[in-house]
């Protein structure tokens, strides 16, 4: 009987999600409050209920200023580029060191191209100006072969691809390391079975590697959509600068400048609701597809 | 028909090793370059000499770091967030993802709470309203600002739930019956078995403290109280914005901007260095914890 009540009284279960819930109600939901900010012309002084509220009229301001238009479609292009290229290149070098037969050797390279995603953009940030700057390393060999030097980061012909490729040095560590568990989980009684119908390595692949993990290329490439409108603000926000606002310029960027440089608080809100209100869409969209079609679930 | 397939295969497995080779060094040399630009005498590095080896090789830059009270100032900011923010960071994910891997039928409210923790992946306020926040908050300046806005990763909560739901049941249950509470379960049965799950997070979290470095430029206006990668972030946006200078200014300036490329260097190179020490068990965890996650209970 006692045992009982001491299996039925949760209070102990609340008493242990007190303080999550009070982080979260403060730090996450507080400022979700705080988007009313988007349709006021917000003033420090008067808070939240004492300012004027003035509608749609963000919005209308946004939507008529021309960094807006340029931030919206760099954005766009950036993350596109870099989703694509997140799962394209980690799959291209999965297959590659799958081929490879000396254990060590992969190690060595999977480990080597693990590194650089445990780094911060503040380190990574540095590195990558340091070597494509006026006096760096990149500029050292083309110096060498009789080149100008240029300045990489100061271009807008170049800035962009830097930012998008080395993002992807960044990060297709990750991936690959997906890829090549997907890679080991494969029935290798297929590979044999092929071998012995006379199928080459490169029959292999195309025809039972890539196959095999058709579903799970798919799922990464679903659930990247949720991320369209994310294009690596804290590395953009290292490499960028005043030249290249036309091409590299991304809308955290723009929030950032408007909201915390400039203190125009209602119309970077606007701006970031905006961008908060497609990406769920996004995210939305592309969960219930995976859902749909795979057997994901968050949790 | 064999002898076909093992030429093409010839060809390719050479190719295939170079080319992975080149792609191996492209994710190194950067470091190895930072490293031996470091360890260069300033002429050396303003004269463009250094490749991947130091020339004139000094502890010059190391020297003047030592005596510059910036860079050991921000590190143990560093350090201090790193040990705060774990601990809280550890109780929190402990303490919500216990009660929320009981199933409905013995917490019903597991349910509501579950979702109100999920939301928060997707929805967030943004970086201007949380910016208001924390300066009405009066948290500005503080190091609070830095650790509590991110107190509970409700990933990693995620994460530990599902481990957690895989304990078998009958070890609480010979738990309960001993007239244990659920505090004692948690800590004296759940945690010992989750330790692979547990370090998992434990690194990440670390690594996420150690590497964080906007929120210390949004939130602390005094360069005293920067953590180490904000700190490295100032220096090289510095860098940056006098890399625009250049275009258009005198070589004189130029030099002057180049001679503290060596410290500059230097204080980055440090900066990854924890990281690199730990990369090892990192690597190792990771790995581990991408199978963790996918186990879906």
């Amino acid at each position: 009987m006692k045992r009982f009540q001491i299996k039925k009284d949760n209070t102990i279960y609340h008493l242990m999600l007190l303080p999550g819930v009070i982080i979260c109600l403060i730090f996450a939901y507080g400022p979700m409050c705080g988007l009313i900010m988007a349709f006021q012309e917000y003033n420090p002084f008067k808070g939240f209920f004492g300012s004027r509220f003035v509608g749609l009229d963000n919005f209308r301001y946004l939507f008529h200023m021309p960094d807006f238009g340029t931030a919206f479609f760099n954005t766009l292009y950036i993350a596109a580029a870099k989703a694509v290229l997140f799962l394209a290149v980690p799959l291209l070098l999965a297959l590659l060191i799958n081929e490879v037969r000396s254990k060590r050797y992969v190690k060595t390279v999977q480990t080597s191209i693990f590194l650089p995603y445990f780094l911060s953009w503040a380190i990574l940030g540095g590195i990558i100006l340091e070597i494509f700057s006026l006096d760096g390393i990149v500029n050292q060999i083309l110096g060498f072969f009789g080149q100008d030097a240029v300045s990489f980061l100061g271009s807008n012909k170049y800035a962009r691809h830097i930012i998008i490729w080395t993002d992807v040095w960044k990060s297709m560590g990750y991936n690959m390391i997906v890829f090549l568990a997907a890679i080991t989980n494969i029935d290798p009684s297929l590979y044999e079975a092929a071998s012995i119908d006379g199928a080459g390595r490169l029959k292999q692949a195309i025809h039972i590697t890539i196959p095999a993990m058709a579903p799970m290329i798919f799922l990464l490439t679903v659930l990247s959509l949720g991320n369209l409108l994310n294009a690596g603000f804290d590395q953009i926000l290292m490499l960028y600068n005043p030249l290249t606002y036309e091409t590299t310029d991304v809308l955290d960027t723009l929030v950032y400048r408007i909201g915390i440089y400039n203190q125009q608080y209602g119309i970077a809100t606007a701006m970031g609701l905006f961008k908060s209100v497609i990406s769920v869409t996004l995210v939305a969209v592309s969960n219930w597809i995976a859902y749909k079609f795979t057997d994901y679930r968050i949790f | 028909m064999k002898m076909r397939r093992s030429l093409g295969e010839r060809i390719f497995q050479p190719v295939n090793i170079v080319f992975l080779l080149l792609v191996t060094l492209l994710c190194v040399l950067p470091f190895v370059y930072l490293l031996s630009v470091s360890l260069s005498s300033k002429t050396a590095v303003s004269t463009g000499q250094v490749f991947l080896w130091p020339k004139d090789f000094t502890f010059e830059a190391y020297k003047f770091l030592y005596e510059k009270p910036e860079f050991l100032r921000s590190f143990l900011v560093s350090v201090v967030r790193v040990v705060l923010g774990t601990s809280i960071n550890m109780l929190l994910v402990v303490l919500t993802a216990y009660p929320l891997s009981k199933p409905a039928s013995k917490f019903r409210a597991k349910n509501v709470y579950t979702w109100f923790f999920v939301v928060t992946m997707f929805l967030s306020g943004g970086m201007v309203p949380t910016y208001i926040l924390i300066k009405e908050l009066g948290l500005l300046d503080s190091i609070w600002a830095l650790i509590l806005p991110g107190a509970l990763n409700v990933w990693n909560m995620v994460l530990l739930m599902n481990f957690f739901r895989q304990v078998p049941v009958e070890l609480e249950e010979s738990a309960l019956l001993d007239g244990a509470g659920h505090l004692t379960i948690l800590f004296k049965v759940y945690l010992p078995v989750s330790l692979p799950a547990l370090a998992t997070i434990l690194l990440f979290t670390i690594v996420g403290h150690w590497n964080a470095w906007f929120d210390g430029i949004l939130y602390i206006n005094s360069p005293s109280k920067y953590p180490l990668q904000t700190y490295l972030a100032t220096i090289v946006q510095d860098a940056n914005m006098s890399n625009m200078r250049n275009l258009s200014e005198e070589k004189l300036q130029q030099l002057a901007v180049l001679s503290d490329k060596s410290v500059r260097i230097a204080q980055i190179f440090l900066g990854a260095l924890p990281i690199m020490l730990v990369y090892p068990f990192l690597q190792k965890y990771f790995i581990k914890g991408l199978v963790v996650g996918s186990v879906k209970g």
